[in-house]
């Protein structure tokens, strides 16, 4: 599904230039769950904006089923985030004045999916993650476990084929981490999704397939799934 | 999702939306007031026109006075104050004298007229003359040889009213067109040679003069057909006579004006064909005065002008401010919004939504607020509107005066008096008192909700383009 390599990514930052990436290289097979460690600061998040389109590699190539996501024209990049990939932010980053049901459906607006459509899969998502009573709920009323699981119902409405979830329970208590990442093992497992997860959480990062360790901007990965794929 | 999105996004941010919207509606309202007020000035403006230059007339032309053909210093009673001068009317003799003449403007001939009919662009041409009716009345006194008229003016009472002789088969055009009849009618074709008058109201009620009556112009006996009344109390003629009688009766100096008029009021086929009618006519006769209604307005003088002037120049320059800086404050506003919701855009960003259908949000939520502005906009204009209608100022409009350096435009009531003598005895500075009226076209309310939306477009452009800006991933980087 990905292949990256060589890929390099620097800012300027002030006057200075900081090299976030330092020439990663990395393979991700379809349906593979890869988990990425590593200290604050040392790129992890870089990666995965990287891997999802969201940014661009100074140099290097980000296949993404055979297409290179670093030199694809911006439109077809949002096509491809639209229509194939996947997110879930720390934060969780709903839109506070939206429903859970209306979050969820605005991953499906790009897609020009019809109103009842978009409504009735809403639903179904939020159902999915066991939030079907909490439809009409703006952000500000539900907890952090609930909000995360808005979001994860939001990355997945769309039914992509990869999901990218940067520090998904950073922002949870141990009860509420255990129970997302139980979510998200649950469904990487029914829907056979490729999933990148950064995390700081050794626990988290242990239920992953592999695993990978960003230190300086430079990967190693584990070569051998831990753990099999869902369809092995 | 747009509307629901849009719909929750300025109820989150009502107090801005609010305070962008009231901005709008400021500029919007200050805007209808003033173009209100100053159609109101304008309308004013050539209520007064009209009222002294005839509704429909579109251009008037005037001959200057031959140079050397003053007749004023005696006002064509030459021989009369010789006699009196030199003694040859005995002290204590009784005087009654009357004159109607031509003072103001040279004579054109009839030919004239027919010429300017047939120029191009010219709708109709009608000639007319403007006469003044004097009489004086009094006891010639004891004269010492020498002396002054001056001292012994005291002794002679004078009464002069104004005479226009108007074309009876055109009065659509020219001094009787501003008037409205109240009483008996207007003079008609078949009027053409007889003695038939129409008294102004204002003079007709201050010389409880009515329908049926007569009156005394130049030495004849006309009767009164008709009271005409002209609209907002203008400065109109007090007597209009059939133009042949009037070319029959009266005098210019001691000549007859028979087949003579001295003012030609010309209607041009459409607005357009205004200033090439009045360069036409300029150019037959070149000596002429061709006036049209522009100029005209530039002899009004008053509040009215003020007025004008206040409403053209401050008003306009203060509505502009007032809009710019709500344009500039909606722009400054919603982009400071956008810098809010940096995050916001990004995670939609992540998400797929393409930066046009962002921007698209942005502007509708802006466009949402330039409607909303536009709408209270619209209701504070009804209002400063409203409110000028209701205190009504009333708005004065001097047209001439004694010191008008010379004939400057048609009728009367712009000329200079030409005479010292006449100066004394009439006052040729006319004050035309008009309520000012501020009126909302259908026109001006769209005009206004245009600018309003136009407004809310622009921010929504400045804000979506800071929102298109925004690199996905430095967008989720924002720490909020």
């Amino acid at each position: 599904m990905y292949k990256l390599s060589g890929v390099v990514k620097k800012y300027r930052k002030g006057g200075a230039v900081v090299t976030a990436l330092q020439g990663v290289d990395l393979a991700i097979e379809d349906g593979e769950w890869l988990a990425i460690q590593g200290p604050t600061g040392h790129g992890k998040s870089t990666l995965l904006q990287i891997i999802g389109g969201l940014d661009r590699p100074t140099s290097g190539t980000v296949e993404f089923d055979g297409a290179d996501l670093a030199r694809m024209p911006e439109r077809q990049v949002t096509k491809v985030r639209a229509r194939s990939i996947g997110f879930i932010f720390q934060t969780f980053n709903l839109i506070p004045t939206l429903s859970a049901a209306e979050n969820v459906e605005v991953a499906l607006v790009p897609l020009k999916v019809d109103a009842a459509d978009r409504k009735a899969r809403a639903e179904q998502a939020l159902a999915d993650v066991g939030l079907g009573d909490r439809l009409r709920h703006l952000p500000s009323e539900l907890s952090g476990g609930q909000q995360q699981r808005v979001a994860t119902a939001r990355a997945l409405v769309k039914e992509p084929t990869v999901l990218l979830a940067d520090e998904p329970t950073g922002n949870l208590d141990e009860g509420t981490r255990d129970e997302i990442i139980g979510l998200l093992e649950k469904l990487w497992h029914s829907r056979g999704l490729t999933m990148v997860l950064v995390t700081h959480d050794s626990i988290v990062a242990s239920r992953a397939q592999r695993q990978g360790l960003l230190r300086d901007g430079r990967l190693a990965v584990t070569q051998a799934p831990l753990r099999p794929s869902p369809g092995q | 999702m747009f509307f629901t999105y849009l719909r929750r996004e300025l109820r989150r941010r009502v107090r801005q939306a609010v305070f962008i919207a009231l901005g709008l509606a400021l500029g919007i309202g200050l805007v209808i007031t003033v173009v209100a007020a100053s159609d109101g000035v304008n309308n004013s403006q050539s209520t007064v026109l009209h009222t002294l230059y005839g509704v429909g007339t579109d251009v008037t032309v005037t001959e200057p006075p031959a140079a050397g053909s003053s007749v004023g210093t005696t006002f064509g009673f030459t021989q009369e104050i010789k006699d009196i001068r030199t003694g040859a009317v005995a002290a204590g003799t009784k005087i009654n004298i009357n004159n109607l003449a031509t003072e103001q403007y040279g004579v054109l001939s009839s030919d004239v007229l027919a010429k300017m009919a047939r120029q191009a662009g010219v709708s109709s041409a009608v000639g007319g003359l403007a006469l003044t009716d004097l009489t004086v009345t009094g006891t010639v006194p004891q004269i010492t040889v020498g002396q002054g008229l001056g001292s012994y003016k005291s002794s002679f009472t004078s009464n002069t009213f104004n005479v226009d002789g108007v074309d009876t088969a055109n009065t659509a055009l020219g001094p009787l067109s501003a008037g409205k009849i109240t009483s008996g009618t207007t003079l008609t074709p078949a009027d053409a040679n007889g003695d038939d008058a129409v008294i102004d109201s204002g003079y007709a009620a201050q010389n409880k003069l009515s329908t049926g009556g007569t009156i005394d112009v130049g030495g004849t006996d006309f009767k009164i057909a008709g009271i005409v009344s002209v609209p907002q109390g203008g400065n109109p003629p007090d007597v209009y006579i059939p133009l042949a009688k009037a070319q029959s009766i009266a005098k210019n100096g001691s000549k007859s004006l028979v087949g003579e008029i001295d003012t030609v009021y010309v209607s041009a086929a459409s607005a357009a064909d205004i200033p090439s009618v009045q360069k036409e006519l300029s150019a037959l006769l070149p000596s002429a005065t061709v006036t049209d209604s522009s100029d005209l307005a530039s002899e009004v003088t008053g509040s009215l002008s003020s007025a004008s002037s206040l409403a053209n120049n401050l008003g306009r320059w203060l509505s502009v401010a007032v809009l710019v800086a709500a344009f500039l404050l909606a722009s400054l506003l919603t982009m400071a919004a956008v810098a809010r919701r940096v995050r916001e855009f990004g995670t939609l960003k992540a998400l797929g939504w393409p930066s046009r259908r962002i921007v698209g949000q942005v502007m509708g939520e802006s466009i949402a607020i330039g409607i909303a502005g536009a709408v209270v906009g619209v209701g504070l204009g009804y209002a400063g509107a409203a409110l000028i209608d209701k205190l009504a100022p009333k708005l004065s409009a001097t047209v001439g005066s004694s010191n008008a350096p010379s004939v400057t435009g048609p009728g009367r009531a712009l000329g200079s008096a030409g005479s010292s003598a006449l100066k004394a005895l009439t006052s040729t500075s006319h004050t035309v008192s008009v309520t000012l009226t501020a009126p909302v076209s259908v026109d001006l309310i769209l005009a206004a909700v245009v600018l309003a939306i136009a407004g809310g477009l622009i921010a929504g452009m400045f804000g979506g383009w800071r929102a298109a800006r925004l690199r996905p991933a430095a967008a989720l980087a924002r720490v909020e």
